[in-house]
């Protein structure tokens, strides 16, 4: 990935042309504990390629211990992550460091924007392309030419990104700056910028207004759909989540409590049980968790 | 008036040798937030190394040059790894702490090597003067000056342009933001750590060809807390601003003011800089909305 020069994006073609494997990431009975609180409790779940798998359950569950175990932010005291990268090469991602895991093609979006708020939004998408360019100080130096022509390519992807997330009147703006809605979009083009074969989403729509939430929601299907990307997604706004996914896992203290399409866990009673005092119905309308 | 010139450029001289100590300091702090307080014996490592290699060892002056900057990145390479890296993640006071127990380490290394009595050696800078006018200037200082300048310029482009230079202020930024791009942090501070210590022994080379080899020359360490406290704690351009400004102070000072006030206004103007503008010239100032 991207040593040749390739800028095109890879993965989505190859998931088309070749077909993904059926798990492209397996989680086994992964156990995360701080001190005496266990926020995984033997967690078994898998991610299959092209799905827009949701992630759900009451707070403190461990759905954002899941993605932090996944981009190796946590290190799980036990169990395993491995991922089927698109060219059907196994990686344990349990025992990488983040920047390796990001270097596989796992780009996600944090629960607290996490941007680099100095910068322009320009120069953060460049930043998502950062496991795409080789070269350090030297090469950079001794190589100027081909790095240019480099720089260029990456230029034009990081442009078309902005333009699939109608980024353009922001484009020179500093990210500090900007409206919260639009950092949201921010982050979630930055990690598109990767060009990722794995997308992970930590509360997308969290504290967004119901217009706002509509038109992230639009962009999440839109990277699923168009791209074939696939999509794991976080989120408390049970009633966008459930009209967008095609396969919801209920988390509850750390372990998975339900699994199956949104119809399915609309009716399932363990989990009306874990959003104690939610009533079937109101599962799919509410606007936020319980 | 030809006093004046000469004055100028002697302070000039100096301020650059300070902006380059302190540019180290700068890359340092930028990338990990790390107040290196070895900064000046990186520089008196310099000039002994580039007496072993020339006046001892008997190499031509370019190619001492190149053996100099290469050791010198090979210790603070070991450093990084051996004495700082086991410390991430530990309180920022410690990894502080440690660096003023490597001063120390540093400063009775040199020491026992090459013991306390000044050195001198035939300087690879023209040795002679230049007549302009009434005054009579130092080749060899006139000449350190646009040195100076080409690796400080040099060390702004890094930052700029390159891959790691970008990484580097996006782990300033944003750390997990960082990580999740696939920016390799313990890279980063190593790349962090080796230009600071080219930065420092160029510096250290001058020195030598300047005022010769002593273990005085550490004693430089410590103003580049003015310099850096006026320029700003995170920019490269502050660093050559305020080193020549502390430069020029010390000479006119010293001069028209009276002998011995010069070693203490540096540290006057970093007294009042942290009054009206603690954030230096060029630095960041920093904001936070809560």
């Amino acid at each position: 990935m991207g040593s040749n020069g390739t800028v095109t994006p890879v993965h989505r073609h190859r998931a088309r042309r070749e077909g993904l494997p059926h798990r492209i990431l397996e989680l086994s009975d992964l156990t995360l504990r701080f001190g005496g609180v266990t926020s995984l409790a033997g967690l078994t779940m898998e991610v299959r390629g092209g799905e827009l798998l949701a992630l759900i359950g009451p707070n403190g569950a461990g759905k954002t211990s899941v993605l932090n175990c996944i981009s190796g932010l946590y290190r799980p005291q036990a169990g395993g992550i491995t991922l089927t990268g698109p060219d059907g090469a196994r990686h344990a991602l349990h025992r990488l460091a983040p920047h390796r895991i990001a270097a596989l093609g796992v780009a996600r979006t944090f629960q607290n924007i996490e941007l680099f708020k100095h910068l322009t939004v320009l120069d953060n998408l460049m930043l998502g392309r950062h496991v795409h360019m080789n070269g350090g100080v030297l090469s950079g130096g001794l190589y100027w030419g081909r790095q240019r022509a480099r720089e260029i390519e990456h230029r034009q992807y990081v442009e078309q990104v902005i333009d699939f997330m109608n980024l353009e009147p922001f484009r020179s703006a500093v990210v500090g700056n900007l409206a919260y809605g639009n950092q949201r979009l921010v982050e979630m083009a930055r990690a598109l910028a990767l060009d990722p074969h794995l997308l992970l989403l930590d509360e997308p729509t969290a504290g967004m207004n119901a217009e706002e939430k509509e038109s992230m929601a639009r962009f999440i299907l839109d990277v699923h759909e168009e791209q074939g990307l696939t999509v794991v997604v976080v989120d408390h706004s049970i009633d966008v989540i459930m009209d967008i996914a095609d396969r919801v896992v209920v988390l509850d203290f750390g372990r998975r409590i339900a699994d199956g399409t949104p119809d399915q866990i609309r009716n399932d009673p363990a989990v009306i049980d874990a959003y104690l005092g939610t009533q079937a119905d109101d599962l799919g309308r509410r606007e936020d968790g319980p | 008036m030809d006093i004046f010139l000469q004055l100028t450029v002697s302070g000039l001289s100096t301020g650059m040798i300070y902006a380059l100590a302190a540019a180290g300091f700068v890359v340092i702090y930028k990338a990990s937030d790390v107040i290196n307080f070895a900064q000046g014996d990186l520089l008196l490592l310099g000039t002994y190394l580039i007496f072993f290699g020339v006046a001892q060892v008997g190499l031509p002056w370019s190619l001492g040059v190149a053996v100099t900057l290469l050791l010198a990145v090979a210790v603070s390479l070991a450093v990084e790894r051996l004495v700082l890296r086991p410390l991430v993640g530990e309180p920022i006071i410690s990894m502080i702490m440690v660096t003023i127990g490597l001063s120390s380490v540093l400063r009775g290394v040199t020491g026992a090597i090459w013991g306390p009595n000044p050195r001198s050696f035939d300087s690879f800078l023209p040795a002679g003067d230049i007549v302009l006018g009434p005054a009579t200037l130092s080749t060899a200082r006139l000449l350190s000056i646009p040195i100076a300048l080409a690796v400080l310029a040099g060390l702004g482009l890094f930052f700029r342009h390159t891959r790691d230079g970008i990484a580097m202020r996006a782990i300033a930024d944003d750390q997990q933001a960082a990580l999740s791009m696939g920016i390799s942090i313990p890279r980063v501070f190593g790349v962090a750590w080796a230009l600071a210590a080219v930065s420092a022994a160029i510096g250290g080379i001058m020195l030598a060809g300047i005022v010769g080899v002593s273990p005085n020359v550490a004693s430089i360490g410590l103003r580049v807390f003015p310099v850096v406290i006026l320029g700003g704690l995170d920019s490269i351009a502050g660093a050559v601003l305020g080193g020549a400004i502390i430069g020029l102070l010390e000479v006119y000072v010293g001069f028209y003011v009276g002998h011995g006030l010069n070693l203490v206004v540096p540290y006057v103007v970093l007294v009042l800089m942290l009054m009206v503008r603690p954030y230096g010239l060029f630095g960041k100032e920093i904001i936070e909305r809560v």
